[in-house]
């Protein structure tokens, strides 16, 4: 191994990095924009929605109703219309998530301690959200039922404090159970990938496709110092693209960090080297730099986004998804990621993810040194 | 460009003394079923520029990658600067240069970023680095032209720069694939210049071309047709002694009929057209030009002028060639 060969090599690599503006942009600005947009484009928190209402009582009762809808933070009554028609409409064309009717005899029958079904239409096209919304809308309902109970019962005199239960929740790690806190720490893991392996496919497979592989192999260099020399720059930009993603994550999002600096560090240098060594791997395959970034999309970006935990969580998929989840590293280092960022567990409490992410780390490594050969066959 | 060698020291060549710089035994090379180079033997010696000629396909590249270590041979040995190319391809590396066919540095680089990286490369130390680049650029006559992207430089002046890279490190031996191929005529006469001025200083090259009369200013040239060696020789042995019979040459008119017509005439070898001219190879000239002037005018030909000319190597290896091309549709 010779260092002068070595930097030589990557010296070449940084050059033409700083001179190609696209990937310059990638590894500039991407980092930045994915965390921005999934800072704030993804959130699956349902608050404010927007709710039309049909009052047809029009009277105090129904509109101590309408103020329960108001006050909740998950309901926003855009509009009160006055017929039926333009509720439907309202449904049809999305501008309201569901639509509340109000009988004409709603005050009416509280007056005379009669049943009363207030109707929800709610728009089913997305299920999550419908589900979501009909709870709310449930809870809402029955909270200010037991209130106009409680008032019947005082008015004559019945007044007493009934038993009941409750469950007193504190909720952990997420106190505000913000789902940018939950989502955020993962973009690492995507901001890696892209770095990594994305970038680092090209790096190859373009020497082939302009023939500048030829030369470089007549040269003494060696397959090594190719290899280390073209990843050494990359490895950098990786690094400092993480740094960057979690200070925006801390300092803009406000995304908590309890964990130690030392324990992140160390699994995103090895997360590096495995989406390094993947992109260097699937480059001295592919031979062309198109097929290169498409099969390093398919097999590094896309399981980081959809099975590595950071958006939908991984208990939750068909057992065998589950399974496929195991044989990905960007499922370790996510759950790595959550846990510093969020519960701040210290690394001694890591090693179920630290350990496969360290083997994996090495298997990749070694199957990227042994991938590249110099020869022209 | 003239100055450049010839004023600086040349280099200690690293290896120990070898009589031959390029020794090639029986090296083969088959792609599955089809045989690119098949059992060439060849030697080159230490300061020739040794032509390798041939049509596309040949195995010239194929040839020169097995001698750089780039191709593994499928049987049979080549030794270059004295090292086996099979056993010691880094050896080998280090003290050859090698110019690819097509052009292989980067073009995104500057001029002088492509220079400092093969000085990188080839492992030259930094105290003699600045003298080195120095003396590649003056060399390739791209003084002054340090900062300018590769990319945007003319064809004749990027092959001068790949020259300079492959030079860098003084290589006893240097490989060139097609130096020459899609430069215009006067840089493709100053390239060989810079072949010479550098073969006199002891450097061996070995250099492939397809045009014929590149071949000219080789010391000494091989033909390879179909992944053989068919002729070798120095240009004027082979013109002399190569050719069966003598050269004719014929201005007519009009051309297409006279080669059918002539292809079969008496006395007739074979009949080739050279640009606006036919070549015949006769058995002898002064019998056969009045026959052919009597048989051509038969046939309301009409013959501006006829004579003979000494063969060039192009007539050589149309000759060699179509010799071969006939036995090998005979065979069964």
């Amino acid at each position: 191994m010779s260092l002068t060969r070595l930097l030589a090599i990557a010296m070449k690599e940084v050059v033409q990095i700083l001179r190609d503006a696209r990937s310059l942009i990638i590894v500039v600005i991407m980092p930045a924009v994915l965390v921005l947009l999934f800072g704030y484009g993804v959130n699956l928190d349902l608050k404010g929605l927007p709710v039309f209402v049909y009052d047809r009582d029009g009277s105090q009762q129904s509109q101590d109703l309408l103020k329960h809808f108001q006050s909740s933070e998950y309901f926003q009554i855009a509009r009160v219309v006055g017929s039926y028609p333009e509720l439907t409409r309202a449904l049809d064309d999305g501008s309201a998530k569901m639509g509340i009717v109000i009988p004409w005899d709603f005050s009416q029958r509280l007056r005379d301690g009669r049943a009363v079904q207030v109707q929800a239409l709610v728009d089913g096209s997305d299920d999550n959200t419908a589900n979501v919304l009909i709870g709310y809308a449930q809870a809402v309902v029955q909270g200010y039922s037991a209130q106009i109970q409680m008032d019947w019962l005082r008015q004559r005199g019945l007044a007493m404090q009934p038993a009941s239960m409750s469950v007193e929740t504190r909720t952990w790690y997420n106190e505000d159970l913000e789902s940018s806190a939950f989502i955020i720490p993962g973009v690492l893991a995507l901001v890696m990938s892209v770095i990594g392996a994305f970038l680092t496919s090209l790096t190859i497979a373009r020497e082939w496709e302009r023939g500048t592989m030829e030369q470089l192999i007549s040269t003494p260099v060696t397959a090594m110092e190719i290899m280390l020399g073209k990843l050494a720059p990359y490895f950098v930009l990786g690094m400092f693209d993480t740094v960057m993603s979690a200070l925006i994550a801390i300092y803009w999002f406000h995304v908590p960090f309890r964990g130690s600096w030392a324990t992140l560090m160390a699994a995103s240098a090895m997360f590096m080297v495995v989406v390094l060594s993947l992109g260097f791997f699937i480059s001295v395959l592919a031979k062309s730099q198109f097929a290169a970034s498409q099969i390093a999309l398919l097999i590094t970006f896309l399981p980081a986004f959809l099975l590595s935990g950071f958006l939908f969580s991984i208990e939750q998929m068909p057992i065998v998804l589950q399974w496929i989840t195991r044989i990905l590293p960007a499922r370790y280092y996510v759950s790595v990621l959550k846990k510093i960022f969020l519960k701040g567990t210290p690394a001694h409490l890591l090693y179920a993810d630290l350990v496969p992410l360290a083997v994996f780390t090495f298997v990749l490594a070694l199957l990227a040194t042994r991938s590249f050969h110099k020869r022209l066959e | 460009m003239q100055l450049a060698w010839g004023l600086l020291s040349m280099p200690e060549i690293a290896n120990p003394v070898v009589p031959n710089s390029v020794v090639m035994d029986k090296l083969t090379k088959r792609f599955g079923t089809f045989v690119a180079v098949d059992r060439i033997d060849l030697e080159v010696r230490k300061g020739e520029v040794f032509g390798f000629l041939g049509p596309n396909g040949a195995g010239k590249s194929t040839t020169i990658r097995m001698l750089c270590g780039l191709l593994k041979p499928t049987s049979g040995h080549a030794r270059v600067a004295g090292y086996d190319v099979a056993q010691n391809p880094e050896a080998v590396r280090q003290n050859i240069g090698y110019m690819s066919q097509k052009f292989s540095l980067y073009n995104d680089l500057k001029v002088i970023e492509n220079l400092r990286l093969f000085a990188g490369l080839y492992s030259v130390p930094s105290s003699k680095l600045q003298e080195r680049v120095e003396w590649a650029l003056s060399m390739a006559n791209l003084k002054g032209q340090e900062n300018l992207i590769t990319g945007t430089l003319p064809g004749g002046w990027k092959q001068r720069l790949a020259l300079g890279c492959a030079v860098l490190h003084r290589p006893p031996v240097i490989f060139l694939d097609e130096p020459t191929s899609g430069v215009d005529p006067i840089t493709r006469r100053q390239f060989w210049e810079l072949i010479h001025q550098m073969a006199e200083q002891g450097v061996t090259v070995f250099v492939t071309t397809h045009y014929m009369e590149e071949a000219e200013y080789c010391n000494r040239l091989a033909l390879i047709f179909r992944g053989k060696i068919v002729a070798l020789g120095t240009p004027s042995e082979l013109k002399r002694n190569l050719m069966k019979g003598q050269l004719l040459l014929v201005e007519c008119e009009p051309l297409g009929d006279a080669v059918e017509a002539l292809q079969s005439a008496p006395g007739v070898m074979d009949a080739a057209v050279f640009s606006n001219a036919l070549h015949l190879v006769v058995q002898d000239a002064a019998v056969a030009v009045p026959q052919l002037q009597s048989y051509l005018a038969e046939r309301h030909i009409a013959v501006s002028r006829m004579e003979k000319i000494r063969p060039s190597l192009e007539d050589v290896f149309v000759s060699l060639t179509t010799g071969r091309e006939a036995a090998e549709e005979r065979k069964p």
